[in-house]
């Protein structure tokens, strides 16, 4: 028996697992941060419409 | 009482209470993990290139199991990661239902993904081994069911957490959870003594410091085992960061770490 698509599958799977999960939060920031960014305009706008 | 006198009596805390002290402060923790992840990659790229080629190309076959065996050096970090990072969140959890510290209940709920993570890659590399070496890609075997109940409760730790609205009776919540589910880490580690099962016993004893591996083979798992330790502590750091940033969005220290683009 030929056990390299064992090997190949395995460290494929890990790879692919542990990378997700280091790339994840690096999206979420990406997410939050436009969040942030849109409370930011909208309280600088209401500073300037209060001036 | 004097002023010289007074000095005298303060209380000093020392450089190490300071720093928990410190760890306790969001924008302070935000920019100490922001400082120190790059560093944790970087570790973990190192000791990881260096263990796979220790393990991949430079270790012998083995006799008995042939190439198949070269899944441990994924496999077994990968199953002591999970049942680490499972104590670690417990132990966090317990702090934080104690002594509510908020920081703690971050680092629990930024442990669940990363441990059901490698509890998924030891499940699967496992069942590839398995194939090969049993016959089969699964048994119901104490360990390996047991193995799989630790996925369903890191799982259920997650889901909790996501369940309910509020983050701090979310991880509350999800904190005792996690602290019930302690007591599936003996069976999982005994599961090997205590019951007939299909998978082997520790091939490694720590306390005895005996080992039934050849040092040829062992040096790579335990680079291995000390580089996704790296790989934790740098995905653990910046999940934390990102969840502190959302839950306090609303805030003057997040809307200035946008601003700065830190």
């Amino acid at each position: 028996m030929d056990h390299t698509p064992f090997i190949v599958g395995a460290y494929t799977i890990g790879f692919i697992v542990l990378l997700w999960n280091a790339v994840a939060p690096l999206y979420k920031r990406k997410t939050i941060a436009r969040d942030i960014r849109r409370l930011i305009q909208i309280e600088e706008r209401s500073i300037d419409s209060d001036s | 009482m004097t002023e010289e006198t007074r000095t005298e009596t303060k209380p000093r805390k020392n450089a190490f209470v300071l720093f928990i002290h410190k760890l306790g402060s969001p924008p302070w923790f935000y920019g100490f993990a922001g400082k120190l992840i790059p560093w944790l990659w970087l570790i973990f790229g190192v000791l990881a290139a260096w263990g796979l080629y220790l393990g991949l190309v430079k270790a012998p076959t083995d006799y008995l199991q042939g190439e198949s065996y070269r899944i441990i050096y994924l496999h077994v970090p990968s199953a002591w990661m999970s049942w680490m990072i499972y104590a670690v969140m417990a132990g966090l959890g317990f702090i934080n239902l104690v002594w509510r510290i908020r920081i703690t209940e971050i680092l629990a709920m930024s442990s669940a993904p990363i441990g059901a993570a490698f509890t998924l890659v030891a499940l699967a590399s496992g069942s590839l081994w398995g194939r090969p070496t049993w016959g089969t890609y699964w048994v119901w075997d104490a360990r390996l069911t047991s193995e799989l109940v630790l996925l369903f409760l890191y799982l259920g730790v997650i889901g909790l957490y996501n369940a309910i609205d509020e983050p701090r009776k979310a991880a509350r919540a999800a904190c005792l959870l996690a602290l019930v589910g302690v007591v599936n880490l003996p069976i999982i580690h005994f599961s090997v003594k205590w019951w007939n099962t299909l998978h082997q016993p520790s091939s490694i004893s720590f306390t005895s410091g005996s080992s039934s591996i050849d040092p040829s083979m062992l040096w790579p798992l335990l680079i291995m085992a000390t580089a996704v330790k790296f790989y934790y502590g740098a995905s653990l750091l910046a999940r934390a960061r990102v969840k502190l940033l959302e839950q306090d969005k609303r805030k003057t220290w997040a809307k200035n770490v946008i601003r700065e683009g830190r």
